[in-house]
């Protein structure tokens, strides 16, 4: 309907320039977005429990989730990991390659993940609905900034919860690792955790997996409530909302993890 | 006073409004003054803009030329400190209430306060308990919002309009969805919360009987235009066929009970539909 | 209120964990590294080969670590690799004549520096640099060495 009727590769290529355009125009919204947002925190921190309670909603929510899936992971590395290895006759390595597979890379991205599918959308579709039912234009009637009341404490909370929710899914990452190679299959305990410590370095790698997960809690927060806010304020815009937020920032992590990656090695 | 029609002292001042949603253009140089201390109506049939005329007034959209006063000052021009100023003085009542969800009735009546002051918890509970009592739901203090019927969020929602005492409410369709009970005390609480604080009230709706009992004044809006004002009265007494269509509820007239279509007899016999 | 408690609660527990899995990965997961501030002294060491010694890696003696690289540089004029450690303060009394070698921690692990103690009565100090050294074993030498060693043998 936008697109002129061209026929062939010039309508591919207008269609092209058309996304394109969408793309730098939502790209530099959210920029401003977060801006607004960031001007709003000192109202947000002034209100300290409006954020206690959306760390309590993005959190917790969110915590079994994480820690299931933590220890799952784990154990899946153990598990590949005594089976390459052991071809080797390295299998006291396993701690090792587990430890650092969670905490540099594993932990953040799937905590982020996860967060988008869990608090993320529900963070959209939350807000998308205050739209749709007048309670953000209300507080606009009311001489109340809805992104200092409703938006700020929301992003922050998520920017809060989502290196907590890395740190725990590390933790039952490496238990589950610990229970499959250790008590499953058998690997040497003392090994296991020498090695580990060994090679797992504080600064390089649990530090520069929180560096990560912040920059994640960050871009999942923003996406969610950025969505949510913009969405066109009917069920199905919340709904089309709600499904953009989690593609949207699956797409974001994934594509940030690896500047992010290529930047914290480029450091040493 | 007996025609509570625009007189000299006029709140706010509507020129030449022009305002138009994409193509479809909503107003076209409209003209509308509210007078002071008055229930003033504004009616028209759907689609008209009346709720558009409201987010204009308050200044949550920006006409395409003309101008808008709200009590002497231009509300197109103002920034969003100025609106924000402005809208404390202003209290609404959207259709459905827009109660905060996640907050008790308690809390959503006392959030302006809470909001805006720095008034003691005391102080706060006493002006809240006071404003509920008005509209006849303190004992309600503690149900969330998702426990409320319709018409008992509506009061709820004038309850915490007025709560910061200000010096005019909108109603957007006040009464859409309601029985008969609860119309007639939303009804009565418009006139009644008008007379006793004395505020400025402009009700927006299409239910033409509710509203003749109350409004000092009504303004018909038909084709970006005010169609007709006056008193209830008048306005059941006007010659145009607009007024009188909608007045009575009248299936055809200058608003067409068919939507533009080719002849029928054509359609019909027509050998594939295009 | 109850339920603003119960956020609360629930919130500080969530923190705590939070707090726990953090302890749990610096203390069982990873080496805390005592190394890293500003304490304890600097010492250099010239070598012919450092084969793949990184800097952060260990400098220990008698298998207890005391100590890490801080830098690695080569020196144009001399032709040799300097490297730099800090050593924690509390290790004062390594003797002047001490010797300083490149090794390799099991057969897939990281080089470190190893240092073995001399008899002298006085101790390194900050900034000194100790003389005596062995370059690190580079494989494809010692392979290539072997080789030939075998190959003079069999004439």
């Amino acid at each position: 309907m936008t697109a002129p009727r061209v026929p062939g590769w010039r309508r591919l290529l207008l269609e092209a320039g058309y996304s394109l355009r969408d793309f730098f125009g939502t790209f530099g919204a959210g920029q401003l977005f977060l801006l607004r947002i960031l001007a709003s925190l000192p109202y947000a921190l002034a209100r300290p429990r409006l954020v206690i309670q959306q760390v309590y909603v993005a959190g917790v929510q969110s915590l079994v989730v994480i820690m299931l899936a933590g220890l799952f992971v784990g154990m899946v590395l153990a598990l590949q990991g005594h089976n390459t290895l052991s071809r080797f006759g390295a299998e006291d390595t396993i701690g090792m390659v587990a430890a650092l597979g969670l905490v540099r890379e594993l932990g953040p991205v799937v905590t982020a993940l996860l967060f988008a599918g869990r608090a993320g959308t529900a963070l959209s579709s939350e807000i998308g609905l205050m739209k749709a039912t007048d309670q953000l234009a209300g507080m606009e009637m009311m001489a109340v900034d809805p992104i200092k009341r409703v938006v700020a404490p929301r992003f922050l909370g998520g920017v809060i919860a989502v290196p907590i929710l890395t740190l725990i899914f590390n933790a039952m990452g490496i238990f589950g690792a610990w229970l499959e190679a250790v008590i499953v299959l058998g690997v040497d305990e003392g090994a296991f955790w020498s090695q580990m410590q060994a090679q797992v370095d504080l600064q390089d790698d649990v530090l520069s997996g929180i560096v990560k997960s912040v920059f994640f809690g960050v871009a999942a927060s923003l996406l969610a409530v950025f969505e949510g806010y913009n969405c066109v304020p009917t069920a199905e815009g919340v709904g089309r909302a709600t499904t953009r937020a989690v593609v949207h920032t699956s797409l974001t992590v994934l594509v940030l993890n690896f500047m992010l990656t290529a930047w914290l090695l480029g450091g040493n | 006073m007996k025609s509570g029609c625009p007189g000299a002292d006029n709140i706010i001042v509507v020129r030449d409004l022009h305002y138009a949603r994409g193509q479809a253009m909503v107003f076209d140089g409209l003209d509308l003054e509210i007078r002071r201390g008055g229930v003033t109506a504004i009616m028209g049939p759907s689609g008209t803009g009346k709720t558009t005329l409201l987010r204009l007034i308050t200044g949550q959209e920006i006409p395409d030329r003309g101008s808008i006063l709200f009590d002497g000052d231009e509300v197109t021009r103002m920034s969003r400190r100025q609106l924000f100023r402005m809208r404390r003085r202003v209290g609404m009542l959207f259709q459905n209430g827009a109660l905060l969800t996640d907050l008790n009735v308690y809390d959503n009546v006392a959030f302006p306060l809470r909001e805006h002051t720095r008034l003691p918890e005391r102080l706060i509970r006493h002006i809240v308990l006071t404003k509920l009592h008005a509209v006849g739901l303190r004992g309600a203090w503690r149900l969330m919002p998702a426990q409320l019927s319709g018409g008992m969020a509506r009061r709820v929602a004038l309850a915490r309009a007025i709560v910061m005492d200000p010096d005019i409410i909108y109603y957007d369709e006040p009464f859409v969805g309601l029985d008969p009970i609860s119309m007639g005390v939303v009804v009565r609480l418009i006139r009644r919360m008008n007379d006793a604080l004395g505020l400025t009230s402009v009700v927006v709706t299409h239910d033409v009987d509710e509203v003749s009992t109350i409004a000092d004044c009504s303004f018909l809006l038909a084709d970006g235009r005010v169609a007709a004002t006056g008193t209830p009265e008048q306005l059941r007494d006007h010659h145009s066929e607009t007024v009188t269509q909608f007045m009575q509820g009248m299936a055809d007239g200058p608003v067409p009970f068919h939507y533009p279509a080719p002849d029928y007899g054509e359609q019909l016999l027509a050998p594939e539909r295009d | 209120m109850q339920q603003t408690r119960a956020v609360e609660l629930g919130t500080g527990l969530f923190v705590f964990m939070g707090i726990v899995a953090l302890f749990f990965l610096t203390t069982r997961v990873s080496s805390f590294d005592e190394y890293a501030g500003q304490e304890g002294y600097e010492l250099q060491a010239r070598f012919d080969q450092v084969g793949t010694l990184k800097v952060r890696a260990p400098v220990s003696i008698a298998g207890v670590q005391i100590g890490r690289v801080t830098a690695i540089e080569f020196d144009t004029e001399r032709l040799e690799a300097v490297v730099t450690m800090r050593i924690a303060s509390q290790y004062d009394r390594i003797p002047a004549d001490s010797d300083a070698s490149i090794l390799t921690s099991g057969i897939l692990g990281g080089q470190y520096v190893g240092l073995q103690p001399g008899g002298a009565e006085d101790y390194l100090a900050a900034g000194d640099e100790i003389l005596y050294t062995q370059s690190a074993v580079v494989l494809e030498q010692l392979i290539s060495k072997y080789l030939f060693n075998q190959a003079g043998a069999g004439e």
